[in-house]
C-alpha cells in the first residue's frame, strides 16, 4: 500500500518536475548533464553466500536536468543501471526536487538528500536514510546517502538559520543482503521474515529540525529530529521457541548538537546526540535499542601540501544497562554499555590534484574490530576519472559491527565519464 | 629656532624623502591588485596546461566583499561551473589579515557543507600553480620587503621590490615583484625556491581599466621548473555590485541565487 502511494507520488513528482522543467526550457535555462560509469568489486576472501564472487558488477548512467528562473529551481537526477549479479535493469529517481527561493526563506519539495552534522562518515544528529549495502559494496562515496521524500523548509532571519525537514514517508536504511554478505545473524535458522514499516499517516510524519549560526568563529548547530530508527529491531513471535521473526523500526528522538571550528592550524569538530528510544524508554525490552548518548570529537589538519589528516574518536553510551543486562535472552550477544572507536583519514594529493591518494580506516576501540579502506583516484582528463580501492574488515567478535563483516573484503573499481 | 631650522632644512631637502617606502609600495599594491571597489564580481575561467601541452579547464564566478579598512578582512564566494564533477560545487572563505582563513566547500553529490583544513600558504587552488594565498593575497607584516632597484619592464616605469617570509612558513625562500609606478598592478613576480633557484613565475598579461578601476584580466602563474602553467582570463568583471553580506552563508553555499553566479 505505501509502496503503491510512493510510486504514484513519485510519479506525480517527475511528471510535475518535468512539466516545469519543459517550461524553463522554454525560456532557454536548461542545463543537462551526468555521468556514464563502471563499478566493480569482486571478493577478496571467499565467494559470496549465494555463490557470486562479485558484491557488486554494475554500469550506470545518470542523468541530470536542472532549470533556473528565479524564484524557482528544479532538478532530476535520474539513474538508469544494469545489475550484473541479478540480470535486472533499474531505473532510479536519486533526486528530484523544486526549491522555492526567497529573501529570507526558501522550500524545497521533492526527493532529496539531506546530509547533516560534522562526523566523518559518522552520523550522529544526520537521521537521514543511508545505503550501507553501498558502501560497504565499494560503490561511490555518493551512494552512501538515499533521498528522503520531503519538504525542507528553510528560514533564515538575520541572527539565526533554521531548517525543518518533514518527512510523510518512511524510508529504512539499506542493509547488506544477507545473499550477498556474510554477516551475523542471532536467529539464522528462522526464515520466516517479515518487516513492518511505519504506516504513512501524520503521527507518524517525521520532523527534523536544525538551528544554527556562527558564533565567535565557530558553526554552531542545534538538532532535534521525532521518527524511527532506521536499522530494523527484531521482534520474534515467541521467544523461547520463536518460528516467525518481524523487522520492525523503533521510535526515536534524537536531541543533539554540533560545533566546528578552526583551533591549532586545524579544524576541531564536537558532536553529541542524545538518542532518546520512545518504546523503550525504561530499558526493558531487549528487541529494541536503549536510549543512548552519542558523541564525537574530530581534528583535522594539513600536516604538508596537500596532504591532510583527520582523526576523530567516537564514543556511545548505553542508558539503563542493567534493565539490558536483565532482560536479555540467552545465547545473543551482550553489546558493551560503552562503545568506542576511533578514526584516521589520510589525503595525498598529487600531480596537480589529479591523483588522489587516500586512507581510510575504523578502529573499533571496546570492540576491537577495524574497517580499512585504502583507495587510489586519478583523474584522467576533465572528463574521465577512475578509482581503485579496497574495503578490508576484521578483527572483533563475530556479532560486532566490523568483525561481522569480516568475509566480507572487497577490491572495487570505478571508471567514469562525466559529460 | 632649531624646529624653525628643521622644518627649512626639510622644506630644501631633496623630492626623495617623498618617495615611497617598500611596504607602502606593497600595500599600495595590494590594494590595487586585491581590494579595488567595495566589492567586486568576475566569471573566470582558469586553465590548467601540463608542459606536453595538455589542458583542464575550471570556469567560475568569482565574488569578493571588503570588510573594514583596506588590507583588512574580506569574504570570497566561488561557484563552479565547469568541469562537469565539480559544477555546483561552491566555495568560501572569510579572509582574516592576521591568522589562517575559514575555508568552507559544498559538496553536491552529498549536499554536505564542511570545513577545510587546507592552509593558505602552501595548497595549491583547485590543482592550478596558483596558492590559495596566491588568490586571496599574503599579509603584509608576514614579509619583509625591500626595494632593489627602479627600472622599465614591457615599457612601463616599475618598482622591483624583494618580499622575503619572516618565518618559513611557505615553500619558496623570497619573492620579487614589479610593481607598476602608475597604477601599482604587479606586472611580474619572480618566486625563488630554498636553493635560490627560479620556480614560479607570474605575468600580467593584460590591464583594462574597468569601470575605472586598473584591472588584470588575464594573468599567468608558470612553474618554471615542471612546466606547468595556469593562465586566468576574467571574463565578465563588474565592481561595486553591492553584494550582500547574506551572500556569504551556508544558505549560499547550497542554493546561491542565480543573479550572484550568472
Amino acid at each position: 500500500m505505501i509502496n503503491t502511494l510512493k510510486k504514484s507520488v513519485f510519479l506525480l513528482a517527475t511528471s510535475l518536475l518535468f512539466l516545469g522543467i519543459s517550461s524553463i526550457a522554454c525560456a532557454g535555462e536548461l542545463f543537462f548533464n551526468g555521468f556514464v560509469q563502471g563499478n566493480y568489486s569482486a571478493n577478496l576472501e571467499t565467494s559470496n553466500p549465494n555463490g557470486d564472487d562479485f558484491k557488486w558488477a554494475e554500469e550506470k548512467v545518470q542523468i541530470k536536468i536542472g532549470g533556473d528562473k528565479d524564484p524557482f529551481y528544479l532538478f532530476l537526477k535520474i539513474d538508469l543501471s544494469y545489475d550484473h549479479l541479478d540480470d535486472e535493469t533499474d531505473l532510479e529517481l536519486r533526486e528530484g526536487y523544486i526549491d522555492y527561493l526567497s529573501e529570507s526563506w526558501d522550500l524545497r519539495v521533492g526527493r532529496q538528500i539531506i546530509t547533516w552534522g560534522v562526523g566523518d562518515l559518522i552520523f550522529i544528529n544526520d537521521i537521514f536514510p543511508k545505503d550501507y549495502e553501498a558502501f560497504f559494496s565499494g560503490r561511490p562515496l555518493e551512494y552512501l546517502k538515499i533521498g528522503s521524500d520531503a519538504v525542507k523548509i528553510g528560514i533564515y532571519p538575520r541572527f539565526i538559520s533554521a531548517e525543518l525537514v518533514i518527512i510523510p514517508f518512511f524510508e529504512s536504511n539499506n542493509s547488506p543482503k544477507r545473499g550477498r554478505f556474510w554477516m551475523f545473524d542471532p536467529m539464522p535458522h528462522i526464515t520466516n521474515r517479515h518487516e513492518e514499516e511505519p504506516i504513512t499517516n501524520l503521527g507518524n510524519t517525521e520532523l527534523a529540525l536544525r538551528i544554527y549560526r556562527n558564533l565567535i568563529d565557530y558553526d554552531v548547530s542545534l538538532y532535534f529530529y521525532k521518527g524511527f530508527f532506521r536499522q530494523s529491531s527484531m521482534l520474534p513471535n515467541n521467544i523461547p521457541s520463536p518460528t516467525k521473526i518481524t523487522l520492525f523500526y523503533p521510535e526515536l528522538s534524537v536531541y543533539g548538537a554540533s560545533l566546528q571550528g578552526r583551533v591549532m592550524n586545524g579544524i576541531i569538530s564536537f558532536e553529541v546526540g542524545y538518542y532518546d528510544s520512545r518504546q523503550d524508554r525504561k530499558g526493558t525490552d531487549s528487541m529494541i535499542p536503549n536510549s543512548q548518548t552519542r558523541f564525537l570529537i574530530g581534528y583535522q589538519r594539513q600536516l604538508w601540501e596537500d596532504f591532510t589528516i583527520g582523526l576523530q574518536y567516537y564514543g556511545a553510551y548505553m542508558h539503563d544497562y542493567s534493565e539490558y543486562e536483565t532482560n536479555l535472552p540467552e545465547g545473543f550477544p551482550k553489546e558493551k554499555r560503552f562503545h568506542d572507536l576511533m578514526t584516521i583519514r589520510l589525503t595525498q594529493l598529487l600531480r596537480h590534484q589529479t591523483l588522489k591518494v587516500s586512507f581510510f580506516s575504523f578502529w573499533g576501540l571496546s570492540e576491537g574490530d577495524y574497517m580499512i579502506i585504502p583507495e587510489v583516484k586519478y583523474n584522467f582528463s576533465d572528463h574521465i576519472w577512475a578509482a581503485l580501492g579496497a574495503n578490508i574488515f576484521g578483527g572483533g567478535e563475530e556479532w560486532s559491527q566490523f568483525g561481522s563483516l569480516d568475509k566480507n573484503d572487497i577490491i572495487y573499481t570505478i571508471i567514469r565519464y562525466e559529460f | 629656532m632649531a624646529k624653525y631650522l628643521i622644518v627649512l632644512f626639510l622644506l630644501f631637502l631633496p623630492v626623495e624623502i617623498n618617495a615611497l617606502t617598500a611596504e607602502e609600495i606593497v600595500r599600495k599594491s595590494q590594494e590595487a591588485f586585491l581590494y579595488q571597489g567595495g566589492d567586486f564580481k568576475a566569471r573566470v575561467l582558469m586553465k590548467l596546461i601540463t608542459k606536453g601541452g595538455k589542458e583542464r579547464i575550471r570556469e567560475m564566478t568569482m565574488l569578493r566583499k571588503n570588510y573594514g579598512p583596506l588590507g583588512g578582512e574580506q569574504k570570497y564566494f566561488i561557484y563552479f561551473f565547469r568541469p562537469a564533477d565539480v559544477r555546483k560545487m561552491a566555495f568560501m572563505v572569510y579572509k582574516y589579515p592576521k591568522r589562517d582563513d575559514d575555508r568552507w566547500l559544498f559538496i553536491p553529490a552529498l549536499n554536505m557543507v564542511k570545513r577545510i583544513a587546507a592552509r593558505d600558504k602552501t595548497s595549491s587552488f583547485v590543482g592550478s600553480d596558483f596558492t590559495y594565498e596566491d588568490v586571496s593575497g599574503r599579509d603584509l607584516e608576514d614579509d619583509t620587503h625591500t626595494i632593489l632597484k627602479e627600472e622599465r619592464f614591457n615599457g612601463k616605469e616599475c618598482y622591483v621590490i624583494k618580499s622575503t617570509p619572516k618565518a618559513g612558513d611557505v615553500n619558496y625562500s623570497y619573492k620579487l615583484s614589479w610593481i607598476d609606478k602608475e597604477h601599482f598592478l604587479p606586472l611580474k613576480e619572480e618566486y625563488y625556491n630554498l636553493k635560490g633557484e627560479l620556480m614560479k613565475v607570474f605575468t600580467a598579461d593584460e590591464i583594462k581599466a574597468i569601470e575605472g578601476f586598473p584591472t588584470v584580466v588575464k594573468r599567468t602563474m608558470k612553474n618554471v621548473q615542471s612546466g606547468h602553467r595556469t593562465e586566468v582570463t576574467f571574463i565578465k568583471i563588474d565592481y561595486e555590485v553591492g553584494i550582500k553580506d547574506s551572500l556569504f552563508s551556508e544558505r549560499s553555499l547550497r542554493r546561491p541565487r542565480k543573479k550572484w553566479i550568472e
